[in-house]
């Protein structure tokens, strides 16, 4: 084991894979050289080269649609995209390309790619640099769509997406950078499409994703401790595919839900959520689900603003309250 | 690490040399430009004054207007020089969020600027600080903007000034398009020299590589649109040398597209102003776009989050130091005899005053109200937005009960 923050994880998930799999490259703006926009994938360059680590133009529509090209020739790539909202740039790519190579190609297309994108709030990047996209992204039939909160999970979420044979977005958060936690030196991966229970309770159930998993988690203790409230909270880690069966298991015996959501609130993934649960358990249920949600504003950039505008721990235990 | 990135540059293999073919040797074709492109000597850019302060004939282009002039630009270029100065220190004492530095690139905004008539319309991209005091815009709103106190900041129609823009090569497109309003309101091709307008879109040489600014291309040309494609080619998109958006020089794209490129001294004020004038005159009369590439360096660091010690060298600095945009109007100034002491030391108390203005005015920004991030999402609220605003309020009166 070795004690790891997020930020350095990212390099070694990569780095990992890069040692292990020839077919695997590495390409984005300002990743090789200079180590990272934000120093995340520092060293690799120096390791790997120019031949699998790739500095490219300034151009999100060819990161992605170059590297699907390169995916179908049978290489493994893993294109960064500098912040998730500028997979607006490339959305044709994501949403209609790569999304779509495998089905409309009746199966003969393989598109092997990993898109990681750094997002979220809570930095003061503002508006167009502070968003989270797991709901639309999850939206989309043929993608795999995955956020991890911890150093581990980004190491194991990233080994899976890559053994992966079809598309895999993976969406790190810029807050979490510094969180730190013990890594298995030998190989391991997460599966995609298996939840995490961070912490058991009996009481409620708070689902979380990313960002907001540390802030259900803190909500939690202090529930625990101040108000005698026992929530178990469930990192949901990818929203496709979702682990329908821990959900379910947790709400039969809770009898309440509430998610954590980072996005705003029409159309967030909470809302899948609050779905399949009012669908397929909607008999262990003791009371309406609710949703902690960011208000639907475009995230601000002062930075009181910001943070009255995404949820925090404290956001959630009031919520909480007037739940119970 | 740095020395790898230049050692690319200069042992770069011919375009034409064959990829190796066994192994994974993708190297050879993904790995270094051309060295055309940083040979800055087979494409001279023009220039009218040296960096020794001589002035200089074109055969293309000449500035015709007076030493007063020249003096009224050498104190735009201080006190631009000297907000990006203040805006850095703030920063650094947490006053800002941010912010992106435009040191180096003093001449190539204060020329473009100043050769804008009020009529036309700018669209800058995060680092135009020069342009938009030629404009008029109060350098506080630019803090303000940085320090994230308001949304915007500045109204664009009053100064004809658009806001910031960060998703790069973005205003590009939006450029195009406002240049073919101005079509349609007749400021086009009317004969009438304070009438007619033009558009000038400002963008760097990474931006060269985004499909929106190859698309305004395409559009402003087979729309003749009457604007000005600016790009202050830095020779850095972050940490991204020009190499790696170019093998060729980028003025050169142009004709491509189907409309003239120049390559001016990004350093020199006084050929940015003539070539920008001439871009200027041509758009406004009718004749369409054209593409101004500034030769310029980003002397200090892509924004005050960025450390460039990682990927460049210090001899690249040193070089480019020996050319500084405002030394050789000052050469100038003083060898000609046409600015005294009084002069300069005049110049240098506004841009103390200035100094303090920023950081007194800087400090003494409100900080917004927390309800307000609900305002202008929409012109009208909606329902659930008048909802959530309520709940909120609700929450933030929960936090004064517990006192
Ligand atoms: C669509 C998009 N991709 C990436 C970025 C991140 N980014 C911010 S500035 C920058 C470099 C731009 O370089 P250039 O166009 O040369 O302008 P300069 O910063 O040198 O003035 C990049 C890649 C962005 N803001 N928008
Ligand atoms: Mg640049």
């Amino acid at each position: 084991m070795t004690v790891m923050n997020y930020r350095k994880a990212i390099a070694e998930g990569i780095g990992r894979a890069l040692r292990s799999d020839q077919r695997v490259v590495f390409l984005g703006e300002d990743v090789g050289a200079a180590g990272g926009a934000f120093k995340s994938t520092v060293g690799l360059y120096e390791e790997f080269g120019p031949d699998r680590v790739w500095d490219t133009p300034i151009s999100e529509q060819a990161i992605v649609g170059a590297a699907m090209g390169a995916a179908m020739t049978g290489l493994r790539p893993i294109a960064e995209i500098m912040f998730t909202d500028f997979l607006g740039v490339c959305w044709d790519m994501v949403a209609n390309q790569v999304a779509k190579a495998r089905y409309m190609s009746g199966g003969q297309l393989e598109v092997p790619l990993v898109i990681r994108a750094h997002g979220g709030a809570g930095l003061g990047f503002g508006a167009q640099h502070s968003q989270t996209w797991e709901n639309l992204l999850m939206s989309i039939p043929g993608i795999k769509v995955a956020a991890p909160s911890t150093p581990r999970d980004v190491i194991g979420l990233l080994a899976a997406a890559v053994a992966d044979p079809d598309p895999v977005i993976l969406l790190e958060h810029k807050a979490l950078f510094d969180a730190k936690e013990d890594v298995p030196d030998e190989p391991f991966l997460e599966p995609l499409g298996s939840a995490s229970i961070r912490r058991t309770g009996d009481d409620l159930t708070l689902v979380a994703l990313s960002a907001m998993v540390p802030v259900a988690v803190q909500a939690a203790a202090t529930l625990e401790a101040e108000h005698g409230i026992s929530a178990e909270v469930i990192d949901l880690r990818s929203v496709t595919p979702t682990d329908t069966a821990t959900l379910l298991q947790s709400v039969e015996r809770t009898s309440r839900l509430m998610t954590v959501e980072e996005n705003p609130r029409p159309c967030g993934w909470g809302a899948e959520i609050a779905s399949i649960v009012a669908e397929e358990g909607f008999t262990f249920l003791d009371a309406p689900i609710q949703r902690v949600t960011s208000a639907n504003v475009p995230v601000p950039f002062a930075a009181n603003l910001e943070h009255a505008t995404i949820p925090n721990a404290d956001t959630v235990v009031k919520a909480v309250l007037s739940y119970s | 690490m740095t020395d790898s990135v230049h050692a690319e540059s200069g042992t770069a293999p011919g375009a034409a040399e064959a990829p190796s073919t066994e192994g994974t040797d993708l190297g050879v074709v993904f790995g270094p430009g051309s060295p055309a492109v940083s040979d800055e000597s087979g494409t001279a850019p023009v220039q009218l004054l040296t960096p020794e302060g001589e002035r200089r004939e074109h055969p293309d282009y000449s500035f015709d207007l007076d030493d007063e002039v020249i003096k009224g630009f050498y104190r735009d270029l201080v006190l631009t020089r000297r907000i990006d100065a203040e805006a850095t220190a703030l920063q650094r004492h947490g006053e800002l969020g941010i912010w992106a530095q435009l040191l180096g690139q003093e001449a190539a905004q204060i020329g473009s600027g100043r050769a804008m008539g009020p009529q036309d319309f700018v669209f800058p991209t995060y680092r135009e600080h020069g342009v938009a005091w030629c404009r008029g815009v109060d350098p506080l709103h630019l803090l303000g903007l940085f320090r994230g106190v308001d949304q915007g900041g500045w109204d664009p129609n009053e100064n004809n000034f658009a806001l910031y823009t960060i998703v790069i090569g973005a205003q590009t497109l939006h450029a195009t398009g406002y240049a073919m309003g101005m079509q349609r309101d007749g400021v086009v091709g009317s004969g009438d020299p304070d009438k007619d307008a033009a558009v000038v879109a400002y963008f760097g040489d990474g931006a060269t590589s985004q499909g929106d600014v190859n698309e305004a291309f395409i559009w402003a040309s087979v729309f003749n649109a009457p604007v000005v494609f600016f790009c202050q080619n830095n020779q850095w998109a972050i940490s991204e040398p020009i190499e790696r958006q170019s093998r060729i020089p980028l003025y050169q794209r142009a004709h491509g597209f189907g409309f003239p490129g120049v390559r001016v001294d990004g350093n020199d004020v006084l050929a940015c102003y003539a070539v920008t004038q001439a871009a200027l005159r041509r758009a406004r009369e009718g004749s369409g776009p054209t593409f101004v590439e500034a030769y310029t360096y980003r002397m200090g660091a892509h924004t005050t989050t960025d450390d460039p010690t990682r990927y460049r060298l210090s001899e690249d600095l040193e070089h480019w130091k020996l050319k500084d945009p405002i030394a050789r109007v000052k050469a100038y100034l003083v060898r000609g005899g046409l600015a005294d002491d009084a002069f300069f030391a005049g110049i240098e108390q506004e841009a103390e005053a200035m100094g303090e203005h920023l950081r007194e005015g800087c400090r003494a920004l409100p900080d917004p109200s927390p309800l307000s991030i609900f305002d202008q999402v929409f012109v009208e609220q909606t329902p659930e937005l008048a909802a959530q605003k309520e709940q909120f309020a609700a929450y933030l009166a929960s936090f004064e009960g517990a006192h």
